[in-house]
């Protein structure tokens, strides 16, 4: 691999995608029609954001499907963009990771060769732009539908995005979802939202949107306390993005389940 | 019909050697380092937004001295290149080593197909994955495409011999802020003194995760040059 130097006339600029494309990386030619068989590839599938007093809350299951067949159980979909922005992914896992992978290297590209970080608005319209390069895929069954949320620093707030298919993005002020379970899990979170929640109030809140989706959607994996597997929840606040560790999560999981025991 | 002139080959080369290394005596030096948690990067520069110091990847840090445009170019390509050996290997196949035989090769096809030589001289460190300082790497790459190995410090820039006689050997890894300390004096020299807005420091630090590239600056910095 020679090192890419280019004439001033032909700079790519800090754009990642855009030096894949002149340096010869270009994007799998897609079959002219049909569509792919949704059991033929993996497909994951609930995430939510919430924001909250410190920042935003982002989660996710764990469960990949494939058609009717539980595919993977501990998929993660729930990703650090950079220090301060995370993504959620619900689509097509394939194309999904990949288009996560390009992102976090497309703002981390970017920093290095401008020497400072994009905006959150400029993160997220990146993405919507990633999104909408992905239609033809998406008319074809490989649809991806992610959720961005991030720490404003020039604001200093939590704030969230979320998209369609055809890259159309969304500002969310109180909470976001994607994927199968997502109307299940949307309509928890909008019950129990508040202004301002607190970090452990958030957590909860999450845990049992994706505990009722799990419940109503087959497609969405519950908390497996036999495998030891639970959902991924991150906190992005002005420290920057922090997962939380899966005893914390198996503790409020716990907690959760014996409440609804005793309802 | 003309002759062009014969010129010996020999003539051509020192003249374009001398036209280099005038052109990098101009700019202002810098010392790179091995300390305790990693590698440090001390650079003289006045400008707090066009720098010398920069990260190229998760372990990789670039420094460049003598003319901004060049070496910025270089740095840029440098960039290019780790992110894409990154992408399309993965991020533990990205090394200083190859990164400088490549910025080696371009400078030396520069050098001698070019009407003019690049005046810069630069500089690629890499600190290794273990706790105790085995693989950490400083590579420095002049105006030719000559690469050399160094051990514990080197000296970029112009006036190299009395900065280094100034900052002396390293027997041993010192801590950040006795060789920060020890490079501004070795910098600055007996007849004036550095401060922090004259500084451009950055180090590769052991265990602060995946990027490891940071800079001194504002406060932290000044503490360790108060002492």
């Amino acid at each position: 691999m020679n090192l890419p130097l280019f004439r001033a006339h032909d700079d790519p600029g800090p754009s990642f995608a855009e030096l894949l494309r002149r340096t010869g990386f270009d994007e799998p030619a897609l079959p002219r029609d049909g569509t792919v068989p949704a059991s033929d590839f993996r497909h994951g599938t609930t995430c939510v954001a919430v924001r909250y007093a410190d920042g935003v809350l982002l989660a996710g299951d764990r469960r990949a499907t494939s058609g009717n067949l539980i595919s993977h159980r501990t998929l993660e979909k729930v990703f650090p963009a950079d220090r301060h922005s995370g993504v959620a992914i619900a689509g097509a896992a394939g194309p999904a990771i990949e288009m996560v992978k390009l992102f976090q290297l497309q703002l981390e590209h970017y920093e290095k060769v401008e020497g400072g970080a994009l905006s959150l608005e400029g993160k997220a319209n990146q993405l919507g732009q990633m999104i909408r390069g992905n239609l033809p895929a998406a008319m074809q069954g490989l649809a991806v539908v992610p959720i961005f949320a991030g720490f404003d620093v020039g604001r200093d707030e939590g704030r969230l995005f979320e998209y369609d298919v055809t890259g159309g993005r969304y500002e969310e002020t109180e909470t976001a979802s994607t994927g199968s379970g997502s109307l299940h899990a949307g309509t928890v979170l909008r019950l129990g939202y508040r202004d301002s929640l607190d970090a452990a109030t958030v957590t909860d809140l999450a845990l049992e949107s994706l505990f009722e989706a799990a419940d109503q959607d087959s497609a969405t994996g519950g908390p497996d306390p036999v495998r030891g597997i639970y959902p991924v929840v991150a906190l992005i606040t002005a420290d920057g993005y922090r997962r939380l560790d899966d005893d914390e999560l198996a503790d409020r999981t716990q907690a959760l389940i014996e409440r609804r025991r005793n309802r | 019909m003309n002759m062009p002139f014969y010129v010996a080959p020999e003539q051509v080369m020192k003249d374009r050697a001398d036209y280099a290394r005038k052109g990098i005596a101009r700019g202002r030096s810098l010392i790179a380092f091995r300390f305790e948690g990693g590698i440090a990067i001390c650079a003289e520069n006045t400008s707090s937004t066009l720098r010398k110091v920069s990260e190229i990847y998760d372990r990789i840090a670039f420094a460049g001295v003598g003319k901004y445009n060049e070496f910025d170019q270089l740095r840029i390509a440098g960039v290019r290149h780790a992110d894409l050996k990154g992408y399309s290997f993965s991020r533990e196949d990205v090394d200083a080593r190859s990164l400088a035989n490549q910025y080696a090769q371009s400078l030396g096809q520069v050098f001698t197909h070019e009407m003019k030589p690049m005046e810069v001289e630069i500089l690629v460190a890499e600190i290794g994955l273990g706790d105790d300082g085995e693989g950490d790497q400083l590579f420095h790459i002049l105006y030719d495409g000559t690469v050399m190995d160094e051990d514990m410090s080197v000296v970029l820039g112009g006036e190299t011999e009395t900065i280094s006689e100034r900052f002396g050997q390293l027997d041993a890894a010192p801590t950040l802020a006795d060789g920060v300390r020890r490079a501004v004096s070795a910098l600055s020299g007996p007849d004036r003194s550095l401060e922090g807005p004259d500084l451009e420091v950055a180090i590769l630090e052991r265990g602060i995760g995946r990027r490891a590239f940071r800079r001194l600056e504002g406060d932290e910095l000044a503490a360790i040059l108060a002492g």
